[in-house]
């Protein structure tokens, strides 16, 4: 089973990371085994990541999205600047969050570029359906710009 | 029925028995209790026709083998349990605020939140740091911040508890120079250093040093304390963690009694006698929602670890073999949805806490789902406890719902699966080889990954969120934790700017001297508390603390798959 919806041969490769000080990851290996459950394959960095380390990962790993899992309520900060890292070394893969996020937070993140957010207790189903469609539509068509790592 | 089982048979022993306690209890003098009818109650009941002939020696007296039935002798008749709400946010000033606002409305105990950069080891001006400094907790670089956090509370009347464990050494030294400082001495200082970094291998994750030099540091901490703070309880084993993280209650149990038997290994293999060190060992659980089974677990952790410290580590006094805890409500059983619910789930975890013996509690405020507790919230868990404590009546009894054939049976079941738990992973090497090797990660992953198919599912019900969700039951319009990134910078240039103050001001040369006799205390294997102690007091960061021991016994690198 592969992950994507029949625009893709091979499975779609998604990057777990926790970046921050942040230790809680119950929900990041909640989200990494429901992914994998569904065909997706996910790399996950592990804890305290860098923005820098993420960026490499992602690029090296040649994934079609990257997770962030912040559980410590500095996601809108922390996810800024990763989003400037994958900016400053023009790689252009969606990035989408996860944690403690309220309503304002999740619209603040997505005019920030983030793609998708997905606060904490989201069903897995939803989960894996919205990373679905993202890696196929990518990039969006309101988004110009240059060719997604997601695109077959 | 043969003679010896005849139910009438220990009648007269248990009646002896009875009046030994009962001469103790009064001693203590502790004030008599009535229902709200006007019943007057005995501080205890027992068989009353003397149909357990086990009774003494599965069960006992409050403050006795096996401790089934409490810590103490005369519970909270004796002496109420501490109401000690985790709290701290910001800079010193903030926390030291919240403190006072807390400690005016009746809270009995400290409790501190830091932020992650101080449980880190990371200085406030430190790049890795910047964003976090104060969000999760009070950011304290310097003693100068300790003693802000305490400025107009006594240290020698009120216990403190510090959530941190990879750098509570530094955290201990800074606490004990702003005590010295308020001129309160060692001997007096009453409080809690969680200090058990098994449990952050396993479940937590704010480890900074690897495990076995991790281990080194505990044991210097328990050390030092059991021969100069004779009042501060230097560990608290905990389980909360994992159990938050995802694992069923007896994993929780399991894997406390498993990391306290490695520490008091630890010690007795630094030569110190087991009756030195461990009536100062203390433990800290969770309270979730199956009231009964968090009230068993308890009973049967009593009755496992006094097992344990006489049966393997040949304990003989009493205060060795008696497990105290502190009971925090359960954070992760919250809802987004109607978080007033909140507040109902807080008691009831409150109460088996309690019903379970706890001598200090904590309860989860009902926004802890999606905030840094406000104010009201933070009042209101205070004001929890107190209607428990003040209100209920619960607090009359010891161990009032011992005896009843439900509760003791599930007691034994528990200890049973717990005892079969703790032997598997002793056999295979104990806990730290375990943890290594990632066994009892695995097994939280596991559980949490069950639980969140469950709630999905719905053959786990949260009510208002997956369960009888009307047409209102959405969760509000929050603010989240991490919409002040504006005020997150204020507290961040405000903190940063006290710690610049701090390093204009001391003295280089004496800090540089201080620094190189904890690098010289570290690397011979000496205690590192009194060198600890020495730096704090000449101003030194806790970020340069931590680099000298990271130089020692360098950083853990996560290898942390998923």
């Amino acid at each position: 089973m592969t992950a994507g919806t029949g625009r893709r041969a091979s499975p779609a490769r998604v990057l777990l990371a926790k970046p921050g000080l942040d230790g809680h990851d119950r929900g990041v290996h909640v989200v990494a085994r429901a992914l994998r459950d569904a065909g997706f394959e996910v790399i996950y960095t592990g804890l305290r990541s860098t923005p820098e380390q993420i960026v490499r990962g992602a690029v090296d790993e040649d994934v079609d999205v990257i997770g962030l899992s912040i559980l410590s309520g500095v996601h809108l900060p922390v996810t800024a600047e990763v989003l400037e890292a994958l900016r400053r070394e023009e790689v252009s893969i969606p990035v989408v969050v996860g944690g403690t996020i309220g309503p304002r937070d999740a619209r603040a993140l997505r005019e920030m570029g983030v793609a998708d957010v997905f606060p904490t207790g989201s069903p897995r189903r939803e989960l894996v359906d919205r990373l679905r469609r993202l890696v196929d539509e990518w990039p969006a068509p309101s988004a110009a710009g240059g060719a997604g790592a997601g695109m077959a | 029925m043969s003679e010896g089982r005849d139910p009438l048979h220990d009648v007269p022993r248990l009646q002896a028995r009875a009046a030994q306690w009962r001469d103790r209890y009064e001693r203590e003098a502790p004030p008599g209790a009535s229902t709200d009818s006007g019943i007057e109650l005995d501080p205890l009941y027992l068989p009353q026709d003397g149909d357990d002939e086990r009774y003494t020696d599965r069960l006992g007296f409050p403050g006795e083998w096996p401790f089934v039935r409490g810590a103490y002798t005369s519970m909270y008749r004796g002496r109420l349990w501490t109401i000690r709400q985790y709290a701290g946010v910001g800079t010193a000033e903030e926390t030291n605020a919240r403190f006072q606002y807390l400690l005016e409305r009746g809270q009995t105990g400290l409790s501190v939140a830091l932020d992650l950069p101080t449980q880190m080891g990371f200085d406030s001006h430190d790049a890795l740091a910047r964003t976090e400094v104060g969000r999760v907790g009070v950011a304290i670089d310097t003693v100068e911040d300790m003693a802000e956090v305490f400025r107009g509370i006594p240290l020698g009347d009120i216990s403190v508890h510090f959530t941190v464990n990879a750098t509570a050494p530094m955290i201990l030294a800074m606490f004990l120079v702003a005590a010295e400082e308020q001129g309160v001495g060692r001997s007096q200082v009453r409080g809690t250093v969680q200090n058990d970094i098994i449990k952050e291998f396993i479940a937590r994750k704010a480890y900074i040093f690897p495990p076995r030099g991790s281990l080194r540091l505990t044991g210097d901490i328990i050390a030092f304390c059991y021969r100069h703070v004779p009042k501060f309880n230097p560990i608290s084993v905990t389980g909360y963690h994992a159990r938050e993280a995802g694992c069923n209650a007896i994993q929780e149990i399991a894997f406390t009694l498993l990391a306290a038997v490695e520490y008091v290994e630890h010690m007795l293999g630094r030569g110190i006698k087991v009756d030195d060190f461990a009536p100062q060992l203390s433990f800290h659980f969770s309270s979730q929602r199956d009231l009964f089974e968090e009230v068993c677990k308890i009973r049967a952790a009593r009755r496992l670890w006094a097992t344990i410290m006489r049966d393997d580590f040949g304990a003989e006094d009493p205060a060795s073999t008696r497990m105290r805890f502190f009971c925090g409500g359960s954070g992760a059983t919250l809802s987004h949805a109607e978080p007033l619910n909140n507040v109902i789930r807080g008691t009831i975890q409150c109460l088996a806490g309690i019903l379970a013996g706890a001598q200090a509690c904590h309860v989860p405020s009902y926004d802890e789902a999606y905030a840094i507790p406000s104010e009201e919230a933070a009042l209101l868990s205070v004001r929890t406890q107190q209607i428990i404590a003040h209100e209920s009546g619960v607090a009359r009894v010891a161990d009032p719902l011992g005896g009843s054939y439900y509760v003791e049976w599930l007691t034994d079941q528990i200890e049973t699966q717990v005892s079969a738990l703790i032997e598997d992973v002793r056999a295979s090497g104990g806990l730290l080889a375990a943890l290594e090797r990632g066994g009892p990660q695995q097994m939280i992953r596991q559980a949490a990954y069950e639980l969140q198919a469950a709630e999905e599912d719905g053959s786990r019900l949260v009510v208002g969120q997956n369960h009888l969700v009307g047409p209102g039951s959405s969760a509000p319009e929050f603010e989240g934790l991490g919409n002040v990134e504006g005020v997150s910078r204020d507290e961040a240039d405000r903190q940063t700017g006290r710690l610049r103050a701090v390093l204009a001001a001391r003295e280089a040369v004496r800090v540089e001297q201080a620094l190189a006799q904890l690098r010289t205390a570290a690397g011979a294997g000496d205690n590192v508390m009194p060198a600890m102690i020495e730096a704090a007091r000449a101003r030194a960061t806790i970020g340069e603390m931590t680099e000298v021991l990271a130089g020692v016994f360098g950083r853990h690198q996560g290898g942390d798959t998923a």
